[in-house]
């Protein structure tokens, strides 16, 4: 066993004392930039898919109003009727202007103008829920929306 | 009496597993979520002082029924033909005005692209993901023919160029630069999407 030691231009062992320190920086790294979803759905929520796509740049500016079926966990109670989701409850078509206009007071002056309003409708649903909420956001003078998709091939999915 | 020994060093060699375990956990769970998707502006609520006429020619109306198909000036079309049929109008040019587009400046199409407009008619009962499509359609009809004409007159695609105009990273020397570029492409194939209200039968 000693023998071991003595042979010649063995490469000292490195040293992993700071790994710790580094894995740790890595973790509240990870941790910091961590969202963890706020707002649990209550409404199925696939988005289509769409190609010629923007992003929406700053989380700040972005209201999100969300449209589906109810949940399975829900169904029994609500039925399967498209319903909408406006932070973390269920509302009415003739809630969304209030609820906008809320969030949009919450904001600082200098963006207000700037604020879109991410529709985040599941594929599934008829366009006619959707035509009521744009109603909607068009009496609050609200007219910037963004249809959010998932990246994809837009005529794939219609197959 | 011998000397006590102070508390005994904690082994610290297991801290990297654990923190290797939470990093894992937080790597597995962390999704970074950027949305992206189509952008549109709503008409505003007031209607325009006085009506304006719009000939027929210039109009490219597109309906769609409940069960997903399309009527295309009152033609049944697929979905694929869609951007083709789109473009072919809107760069038609039929008064001979438009010196960039290429299209058969036919008589009953479409006069100038800055007067082409498209309109969009759907059911209530229309499936969102079929509306989606059609409007990524149109709107990629839109992009192709400023692709082409940007591509033309500065040599890269007017998509890209946008993209990196709306990024807020991008420095502000090159975004005023982007500025103009992107509005005269835009201006050359302005983007008239009407959408009338639904229908419920």
């Amino acid at each position: 066993m000693g023998k071991v030691r003595k042979s010649k231009n063995r490469v000292p062992a490195i040293s992993t004392a700071s790994l710790p320190d580094i894995v740790f920086m890595l973790l509240f790294f990870f941790m910091t930039v961590t969202t963890i979803k706020d707002s649990p759905l209550l409404v199925e929520n696939e988005l289509p898919l769409a190609d010629q796509i923007k992003k929406l740049e700053k989380k700040d500016r972005v209201i999100e109003i969300y449209v589906g079926k109810p949940a399975q966990e829900y169904t029994k109670v609500l039925g399967s009727e498209p319903k909408i989701q406006l932070d973390q409850k269920l509302a009415y078509v003739e809630d969304v202007a209030p609820y906008v206009l809320a969030e949009l007071a919450k904001k600082p002056d200098a963006i207000r103008n700037l604020v879109t309003v991410s529709l985040k409708v599941d594929k599934n649903v008829g366009v006619g829920i959707v035509q009521d909420i744009k109603e909607e956001l068009r009496k609050v003078n609200l007219l910037k929306v963004n249809y959010t998709t998932y990246d994809g091939n837009a005529l794939a999915q219609m197959k | 009496m011998p000397r006590r020994k102070g508390a005994p060093e904690v082994n610290a060699g297991s801290m990297a597993d654990i923190a290797f375990l939470l990093l894992i956990f937080f790597l597995v769970t962390t999704t970074i979520e950027t949305d992206a998707g189509l952008d549109r502006m709503l008409p505003p609520m007031e209607p325009p002082e006085e009506d304006v006429v719009i000939k027929q020619k210039n109009i490219f109306t597109v309906n769609i029924n409940k069960n997903g198909q399309l009527l295309v000036e009152d033609e049944l079309m697929q979905l694929k033909d869609l951007r083709k049929a789109a473009i072919a109008f809107l760069e038609n040019g039929a008064d001979g005005t438009c010196n960039y587009c290429q299209g058969r400046k036919d008589p009953a199409s479409s006069d100038n692209p800055s007067k082409a407009i498209i309109s969009l008619k759907n059911d209530r009962e229309t499936k969102y993901s079929t509306y989606i499509t059609v409007q990524n359609e149109l709107v990629g009809a839109y992009n192709d023919l400023r692709d082409r004409e940007a591509q033309r007159i500065f040599g890269r695609d007017f998509t890209e160029m946008e993209a990196e105009y709306l990024n807020p990273e991008t420095a502000s020397s090159i975004r005023d630069d982007l500025k103009d570029k992107v509005k005269r492409v835009q201006d050359m194939f302005p983007q008239k999407l009407s959408e009338a209200e639904t229908t419920s039968n």
